[in-house]
């Protein structure tokens, strides 16, 4: 395993480390009183253990969240010009932030015409500044129930490094939001922090890129996604996490969904030793079409832990759940999402679904898709299924002359493209391939398939 | 539907609910401890393995928590020290019906079990609650080595074939319950099929609660030896009383190769009736273990039948209804646990929810790394009727390993509007359309049963619609 193993998972206060952060900030005393808050919150929370339900199947911890550091912007401030130059998976954009271990490392001036508009997207230290109200009415006002509460605290203890979008009423904005939030230092401690607020009947889209900018060094990353959709909006999230394999991260999101709202959710996920992801959506207005789709491609030993929670307060409203994860080597995935509909939302159409391709022996894909029903007119299902290529497939493949590896790669990729083509944006989705076939690279799909005797042995096509 | 689902419906079970006084000639009063077991061990004329066992199991429950953090609150209501938890009139049942104690006799009469007797079952044991009263096995079925006994005689009579199962396959620490079963533990059925007898009859048993604050605590142990078959049937009743009553049974089941195990439960209990039950079978190559249970009345009833397939191309299955109606949860499931290449499972789960009723699936299905060519497939569906009823889904499943699929697919629904408009055009009542649907939905499953349970099961489905639409 890697070196970021401790023997004990005791939290450790470093000495102090948090009075430092709290002294150094420069966030208004307002904001540092809710720092300690969350701090003293953090420290009494007990550390999540395996046997709980929301942490079943998930290996113990085995990190110290207690261990980071919080580099200086003078540490951080030379690779810059690096990064920036690297942060460019979607080209064609709105505006577009870029944060380097907590630091804003470079932004795009928003055009004029959405600053007019009220377009608000700006770091959360100039938001605050700027419109305190605002920000006040959204930060900090969510948490998670899914069993990460102690590092929501820590990240809420932190979290400096983020923004603000808020698109307001009546506002469409047709170019994606672009928000590139590196982690660059060894050990270090990122918090992104993320503020998606849409007025009434506004149209947006927010992508979220998620890197290390090195590929060795470890790293803890805890962000924290809040969508806030008013009443008709349209709200389209994009998010892709590829920290480094030594990293381990967190995405804790909630969204509140209003009525005649139209949110989509969609990740990529593809790097850290062990990522966990909870996605929280609760509908509180009638008529609210939800989409919510994930993609995990995993390798080595790496661990994917995701739950979701879909809750219907209000009737007549749509949730629909697409999580796809392919598993190579000696991965772990773990899939728990619940349906939880209230007894008030009455005509609910909710489904489920978790789809897990087993790409080697060692693998291994748990499931634990939850239902929880108190109305009685509704319509709501799940279904897992966890599998291997079908060997049929891959007979009328083979039986065309299509060698095997190539065979694999296509009946993989295929897997994929299901969730791939949800981003609806061309660049990005040749990006994301790019870098799906960067995860298998030197896996055995790209090698001769030991056993498989006279194949040719051709470059796949692509 | 609109105004008229809210209704509240009950579901007639008054054929279970009446009791009898009894003067028990064994009583060990109120409470749980050492003494207990001395108690009952002294009662039973145990052996000292069985009562060392017992006590060690004492001491387990003792020291497990209470499953509260995934399972009901509810559980935190049974007040252990109020439980009786052994009363019998004597040990050794009674071989012809005649010698029976009358009010036994009556009380099993008007369930109907010498009717079933006519019927020429194989064999019938009947328990009232600690020990069988009556029990019987048709002639020809012995001769052929079958031996159907309760508990506590399989143990003494025949150590050689029982103890080197007995635990085995549940053993005392899995959980709270399942200890407490080991500690006081008094009748149920111990059966032994030897190797490629094959009972073309199924065997009854019938547990029967009388007494008010009495925990039943019955033990199953059914051994089909290679290449044999045999069929089990249980069914379970108790009256109502002012306190809640608790019922927490232990059904190990052993399948060598290739021998066929099935396991019928259809418990009708009454509404203040914990029903806490642990049932696991084993089957070893091409072995088949499969559970079909239906699951009507109780208070609480937690209850996941599993299969440890154990040998190759060992096959599980279970098949399940449940029916919650109000202040009643239904809270079962089943496990498949795959240990062998190319062992296949399947569980088809249906749930009823009525007027306040809870009906809950909970599932596991664990394939680990070194198998391959495993299948499990399951499906649950629920089925809502009043708009106040519930049901909740929790599968967990677990899989690694070559060539291995699963697939798990839940849905929850209502009868639909225009199902009921449908056959309310042609003639039919808003109750019976609702009966038709509800039977309709259940239907594939309920084939399942042998028939006069089927008939039952049809029989009391609509007595519930007949209310539901009032």
């Amino acid at each position: 395993m890697d070196s970021t193993e401790i023997s004990s998972p005791e939290v450790t206060d470093l000495g102090g480390a948090f009075e430092r952060h709290l002294a150094l900030s420069v966030v208004p005393p307002r904001w540092k009183e809710w720092k300690r808050k969350h701090w003293d919150h953090y420290r009494e929370l007990p550390m999540p253990r395996p046997r709980e339900q929301s942490w079943r199947f998930a290996s113990r911890i085995d990190f110290d969240p207690g261990g980071i550091t919080l580099p200086s912007l003078a540490e951080v401030e030379s690779s810059f010009p690096e990064i920036v130059g690297q942060s460019d998976l979607v080209r064609e954009q709105a505006g577009r932030l870029v944060f380097v271990d907590n630091h804003l490392a470079d932004r795009t001036e928003l055009p004029a015409e959405l600053v007019e508009k009220g377009v608000v997207f700006q770091p959360l230290l100039e938001a605050m500044e700027r419109d305190p109200d605002l920000v006040e009415r959204y930060l900090f006002q969510e948490s998670t129930n899914l069993g990460s509460e102690k590092f929501h605290a820590l990240h809420n203890a932190y979290t400096e490094g983020g923004y603000l979008l808020h698109v307001p009423d009546n506002v469409e904005v047709d170019l994606p939001f672009v928000v590139h939030h590196w982690h660059a230092m060894a050990g270090a401690g990122v918090f992104p922090h993320i503020l998606v607020v849409a007025g009434r009947n506004s149209r947006l889209s927010v992508v979220d890129v998620q890197q290390s900018w090195q590929p060795d060094r470890e790293g803890f990353i805890c962000a924290v996604g809040n969508v806030f959709a008013a009443d008709g909006a349209r709200v389209f999230r994009k998010t892709i996490q590829n920290f480094n394999p030594r990293a381990v991260s967190f995405q804790l999101d909630t969204n509140n969904v209003e009525r005649d709202t139209t949110v989509r959710s969609i990740n990529l996920n593809l790097g850290s030793r062990r990522a966990r992801f909870e996605n929280e959506v609760r509908i509180n207005g009638s008529g609210a079409d939800v989409k919510l789709y994930s993609l995990t491609v995993a390798k080595d030993h790496q661990e994917f832990d995701q739950r979701t929670l879909q809750i219907h307060n209000a009737p007549h409203a749509t949730s629909d759940l697409l999580y796809k994860n392919a598993l190579l080597d000696e991965s772990r995935t773990i899939f728990s999402g619940l349906i939880k509909v209230a007894e008030e939302a009455q005509e609910t159409d909710a489904y489920q679904t978790n789809r897990n391709l087993l790409l080697n022996e060692q693998a291994q894909a748990n499931s634990l898709p939850g239902l929880e029903i108190e109305a009685n007119d509704v319509k709501c299902s799940h279904g897992a299924t966890t599998s291997q290529l079908d060997p049929e497939e891959l007979f009328y493949f083979l039986q065309r002359g299509i060698p095997r590896r190539v065979a694999q790669q296509l009946m993989v990729f295929g897997f994929f493209e299901e969730v791939i083509e949800q981003f609806d944006h061309e660049e990005l989705e040749e990006n994301l391939r790019a870098l799906i076939r960067e995860q298998f690279s030197g896996d055995v799909l790209a090698q001769p398939t030991p056993g498989a005797h006279a194949e040719p042995e051709e470059t796949p096509a692509s | 539907m609109s105004d008229t689902d809210t209704q509240t419906i009950d579901i007639d079970r008054e054929r279970g609910n009446f009791r009898y006084e009894v003067d028990y000639e064994y009583d060990a009063g109120t409470g749980l401890s050492e003494e207990t077991i001395d108690y009952i061990a002294n009662a039973k004329g145990e052996d000292e393995w069985i009562t060392n066992f017992r006590k060690k199991a004492l001491r387990v429950f003792n020291k497990l928590p209470l499953p509260t953090h995934w399972a009901s609150r509810d559980l935190e209501s049974i007040i252990f020290d109020k439980i009786r938890y052994y009363l019998s009139q004597g040990q050794m049942p009674s071989r012809s019906w005649d010698e029976v104690p009358d009010e036994v006799k009556e009380t099993f009469e008007r369930l109907g079990i010498p009717e079933q007797e006519r019927k020429f079952l194989a064999g019938v044991e009947a328990q009232f609650d600690s020990e069988a009263a009556y029990s019987n096995m048709k002639e020809a079925l012995r001769k052929e080595g079958v031996i159907f006994v309760g508990s506590s005689e399989g143990l003494k009579e025949h150590p050689e074939i029982f103890r080197k199962f007995f635990g085995k396959v549940i053993p005392t620490n899995d959980n709270k319950f399942a200890a407490l079963n080991s500690a006081v533990f008094s009748g149920g059925s111990f059966i032994y099929v030897p190797p490629g007898v094959k009972v073309s009859q199924p065997l009854q048993a019938y547990f029967r609660i009388n007494a008010e604050s009495f925990g039943q605590f019955e033990r199953t142990l059914i051994i089909a030896d290679e290449g044999s078959e045999v069929t089990y049937m249980e069914g379970c009743t108790a009256p109502r009383f002012e306190t809640s009553t608790l019922h927490s049974a232990v059904v190990e089941l052993v399948a060598l190769k290739g021998a066929k195990l099935q396991y019928i439960t259809v418990q009708n209990w009454s509404d203040n009736v914990f029903n806490l039950v642990t049932k696991r079978g084993w089957a070893e190559e091409d072995a088949e273990v499969k559970w079909i249970d239906c699951n009507i009345g109780s208070r609480l009833t937690m209850k996941y039948p599993g299969v440890v397939l154990k040998g190759k191309r060992a096959r599980g299955e279970v098949i399940s209804i449940a029916l919650a109606n109000d202040g009643q949860h239904q809270d079962t499931g089943a496990k498949m646990v795959h240990q062998a290449d190319e062992t296949t499972s399947n569980i088809v789960s249906k749930s009823i929810s009525v007027g306040e009723g809870r009906a809950t699936y909970r599932g596991l299905v664990n394939m680990p790394d070194h198998l391959s060519g495993c299948k499990n497939n399951t499906e649950c569906d629920a089925l809502l009727i009043n708009t106040n009823s519930r049901t909740d889904t929790y599968p967990a499943i677990n899989v690694q390993g070559n060539g291995n699929s699963v697939q798990h697919e839940a849905s929850v629904s209502k009868v639909s509007a225009e199902q009921i408009f449908y056959m309310r055009q042609r003639g039919l009542s808003e109750g019976e359309a609702m009966s038709l649907a509800v039977n309709g939905f259940v239907n594939d499953l309920v084939r399942e049963f042998p028939m006069e349970y089927s008939v039952e099961l049809k029989r009391l489905i609509d007595m519930e619609m007949e209310g539901s639409v009032g």
